[in-house]
């Protein structure tokens, strides 16, 4: 059993006891430690920056040309806070509460506490500065509502929060980068990790503009490196988001937590041709005020606005009426599934379903709709060329966010000493489905609360121990292995493209390890992947050299690891005989679909060790002290 | 669809350009810009050629890293649009497009399409933030903004950095996206005391970068993607005069 170093004390007082008793050190020899901050998003830009703020110094890396471009600028919604602004109940209990129910009890009770804790001052913060919140017209701050929660608690900035939050993480980035107390490595992607003595030490990164690779050294490495559900090629990720870094953690001793839970976000665009290289995501926020629904009639083919009210079918606020279109994610995408497999969706594939606005457009009026949602309908306009306003959206699931990541304790460390890793790339707080506007604040909060906060107490111990150097043997010995690699990939010379094998990869984590799985699906697929692995490396052919800037050797190399992580994605699936959250096994259901969960044999989390391509399971006992696990309903 | 493609190639910062052109088949009108360029992407590399580079990432309008000069227009032929959310039902079948870089003496070439940008990181490191470090935050509604203010600070931060405002402008200037990041923060009470300090600092910047003077012709504010009013540019000017004279 893996030990997650909870703190003593009632879940009110855990955190505050740990940080009395954690190690402190003194800010003149914070100087001396080295810290590598891998990823630039909210949770890399705010630890990076904290970290140089406390006295650390920095080495900041990201694959895209600036660390603004990190993806949590796309996040649009919004992030929650227990703020109780709004009077209606809310407080950091009942955040919690909603936080670990959403997750479907397959988190660490600690951690979401800690979560919802922090979640005030982190708007405090963001406020300070000088992110453009919505307001009222006196001042003061406005919420709104998100899925699986019955108070509101989201903090937006209309549909770009993500936006202005990571603007405001990279500012306070470029600020210490000013002052000289972190250096920046943009176009500069980690290939691999270095440890030392069983501890990581260092990392081996590929310069993208010369492809020069090159050594860095520190007393620590942190991973912030985001999600993974490119696997699935088509999400509603970057294009560049990949697992490599998080991977090669794993194949040198990092466990891998709960690789099967990944979200599919109800409300994406849908997939209209094979070319289509990305799925683009409509906020939650729109379930607000969007009612969603299909027709009654199956393979009805008129247009929606001439299909009359008493033929439509609302089928989530008729499935789930307390919750109705504000239900979870999980639930409202296989809802969806559920209603266009059976044949009742709508659009040219008949892939989609409809969110409608008319209603709330009628009862609030066009200007507030274009309050607060104006820029998703102009960028659903620009995209599909369809107005909203005046006819409804066609939305459709697509995978978003990984819940699983790096095994982390209490401290965000990983099974390897010095490595920590932080947000998405990580498992921690979201157990088997994440709340929408709680990706923003975990990532936030790990960055700029949590890891500055428990560092010290692994680097107060390094500063006895040799300052780590480039030059150690180690070093050139991993250096080398990356040379190897990459020149693997560039001799196999074959005739098929990289996109060729990610859309082969995608298709069957799509169909068989997504919304809905199934042992003879994933047994079907643990094979396939097999033998698309094989055929990658027999033939794929990457043009180019890698001593130059090469986006296709980029792509492949984000591939063959993505290959390898979808097998355990798979094993993972397998080996979890329960439905929880997102993982839905069509094996355990009730008569109505809904998921059974099993506490008995399941309540633990699976974390996965890495062997010469074997993985084996490890598992974390999830106790619950303060809240009973319950059958999840929002019926 | 079909298109012929007329395409900016440039092995590295210092070799010699040239426009190369390229047939492409099979094109779709839901296909976007992108993809269509991803599309012969494949072709090339089953041709063993080599991929032409162009930069995107997160294909929604949002991350500011995609930017391409398409029939001599920044993002192509509509205004307010990033390149990925161009589609190619813009273009009809046998249109010959011309693809080229952004052109700017701070942009240098790096690869074929991907320019440097560094520039603009530059800017935003000379003030383009307000010192407070994490933890030293008072309570979020002790500062009250009224909403109408917190809707122009908005509408100015929603600058997505892609560069394009430079890249149509004749002066290859930056006035736009500084203008953009100064008033966001110099309109709101947490940035006002540090305002004249960022006006100067990040103008100064601006300049030392290389990018061109403004001339009120007005171009950026067609391309920006958040549709950027030029009146930015005119309140960073009283920003800046009243900074300079009066602290």
């Amino acid at each position: 059993m893996l030990n997650a170093k909870i703190p003593e004390g009632d879940l009110e007082h855990k955190w505050r006891n740990y940080q009395m008793q954690s190690q402190l050190i003194n800010p003149a020899n914070k100087k001396k430690l080295g810290v590598i901050v891998v990823g630039s998003g909210l949770a890399g830009a705010g630890a990076a920056a904290t970290l140089a703020e406390l006295g650390y110094d920095v080495q900041c890396f990201c694959y895209q040309d600036s660390a603004r471009r990190a993806h949590s600028v796309a996040a649009q919604g919004g992030i929650n806070a227990a703020k109780n602004y709004q009077h209606d109940g809310d407080s950091v209990w009942r955040m919690f509460h909603d936080t670990l129910k959403g997750g479907d009890f397959r988190s660490r009770e600690a951690n979401v506490y800690r979560l919802a804790e922090l979640s005030a001052p982190l708007i405090d913060h963001y406020v300070q500065q000088g992110v453009p919140f919505a307001r009222e017209y006196g001042g003061v701050l406005v919420n709104r509502s998100f899925g699986g929660v019955q108070v509101q608690r989201t903090f937006y900035a209309r549909g770009q929060t993500g936006q202005q939050l990571l603007l405001a993480a990279y500012s306070q980035l470029y600020k210490m980068k000013r002052a000289k107390k972190v250096r920046m490595f943009p176009r500069h992607e980690m290939m691999d990790l270095v440890m030392l003595e069983g501890k990581a030490k260092g990392i081996i990164a590929r310069d993208l503009v010369t492809g020069e690779l090159k050594r860095f050294a520190a007393h620590a490495v942190v991973l912030a490196t985001g999600g993974y559900a490119r696997v699935f090629r088509l999400s509603t990720l970057a294009i560049g988001c990949n697992a490599t870094a998080i991977w090669k953690a794993h194949k040198r001793g990092a466990y891998f937590a709960a690789p099967s839970f990944t979200q599919i976000h109800p409300t994406a665009l849908p997939q209209t041709s094979e070319a289509q290289s990305k799925l683009t995501l409509m906020s939650e926020s729109l379930r607000n005020d969007g009612r969603i629904w299909v027709p009654k009639k199956k393979g009805d083919g008129r247009r929606a606005n001439a299909i009359p009210e008493e033929e439509r079918d609302y089928y989530l606020e008729r499935r789930y009426p307390s919750f109705g279109n504000l239900a979870p994610r999980d639930i409202a995408s296989r809802a969806a599934k559920e209603r266009i497999d059976a044949g009742y969706g709508v659009g040219r594939l008949k892939n989609a379903v409809y969110l409608d606005f008319s209603q709330a457009i009628g009862r609030l009026g066009r200007q507030t709709i274009a309050d607060r949602y104006g820029n998703l309908f102009k960028m659903y306009e620009k995209i599909t060329g369809v107005d909203a306003y005046e006819e409804p959206m066609q939305i459709s699931p697509a995978a978003h966010f990984s819940m699983g990541g790096l095994w982390v304790d209490y401290e965000l460390m990983t099974t390897i000493p010095g490595l920590y890793a932080i947000g998405e790339c990580n498992f921690s707080d979201h157990g088997a489905n994440r709340l929408g506007a709680n990706s923003l604040l975990q990532a936030s909060i790990d960055g700029y609360f949590v890891l500055p906060n428990t560092i010290n107490n692994y680097l107060a111990g390094a500063l006895q121990e040799d300052h780590p150097t480039t030059d150690h043997p180690e070093f050139e010995k991993v250096e080398n292995e990356v040379r190897d690699h990459i020149e693997k990939v560039l001799h196999v010379k074959g005739n098929k493209t990289v996109d060729h094998f990610h859309r082969e990869l995608g298709k069957i984590m799509w169909q068989e390890c997504a919304m809905s799985r199934n042992r003879e699906g994933l047994e079907k697929a643990l094979v396939q992947i097999k033998e698309i692995t094989d055929a990658f490396w027999k033939d794929v052919n990457v043009t180019g050299g890698h001593q130059e800037m090469n986006t296709e050797l980029e792509k492949a190399l984000r591939l063959a690891d993505f290959l390898e992580l979808g097998l355990l994605m798979c094993t993972d699936a397998l080996n979890r005989e329960e439905s929880c959250g997102a993982h839905f096994r069509e094996e355990y259901q009730t008569k109505e679909g809904e998921a059974v969960r099993n506490d008995e044999a399941y309540a633990h989390v699976s974390a996965w060790a890495y062997d010469q391509g074997r993985f084996t399971l490890h598992k974390e006992a999830l106790t619950f002290e303060h809240v009973q696990p319950s059958v999840r309903s929002y019926k | 669809m079909n298109v012929n493609f007329k395409i900016w190639r440039q092995d590295n910062p210092h070799s010699k350009g040239h426009f190369e052109q390229y047939g492409v088949e099979g094109l779709t009108g839901d296909m976007s810009f992108l993809e269509a360029l991803d599309h012969l992407n494949e072709r090339l590399v089953a041709n063993n050629e080599k991929a032409i580079a162009y930069e995107y990432d997160c294909r929604e309008g949002i991350c500011g890293q995609c930017g391409i000069f398409i029939n001599g227009r920044a993002h192509g032929p509509h205004d307010h649009m990033t390149t990925c959310q161009l589609h190619m039902r813009s273009f009809s079948d046998g249109d010959t497009i011309v693809v080229e870089p952004w052109r700017a003496a701070a942009f240098p070439i790096i690869k074929d399409l991907v320019v440097d940008r560094s520039a603009l990181d530059n800017i935003i490191e000379q003030g383009a933030y307000i010192t407070a470090k994490t933890g030293t935050a008072p309570e979020a509604n002790a500062i009250l903004i009224a909403k109408d203010l917190a809707d122009k600070a908005m509408d100015a931060a929603a600058c997505i950095g892609c560069g394009a405002c430079v890249a149509t402008c004749k002066n290859a200037s930056a006035a736009l996206f500084t203008a953009a990041k100064i008033n966001h923060l110099n309109s709101l009470p947490q940035g006002a005391h540090e305002a004249s300090k960022r006006v100067m600092q990040m103008t100064k910047q601006m300049e030392l970068e290389g990018f061109g003077s403004c001339t009120f012709t007005g171009a950026c504010e067609v391309e920006c993607p958040e549709g950027i009013s030029i009146v930015n540019i005119a309140e960073m000017n009283a920003r800046r005069a009243k900074a300079k004279w009066w602290g």
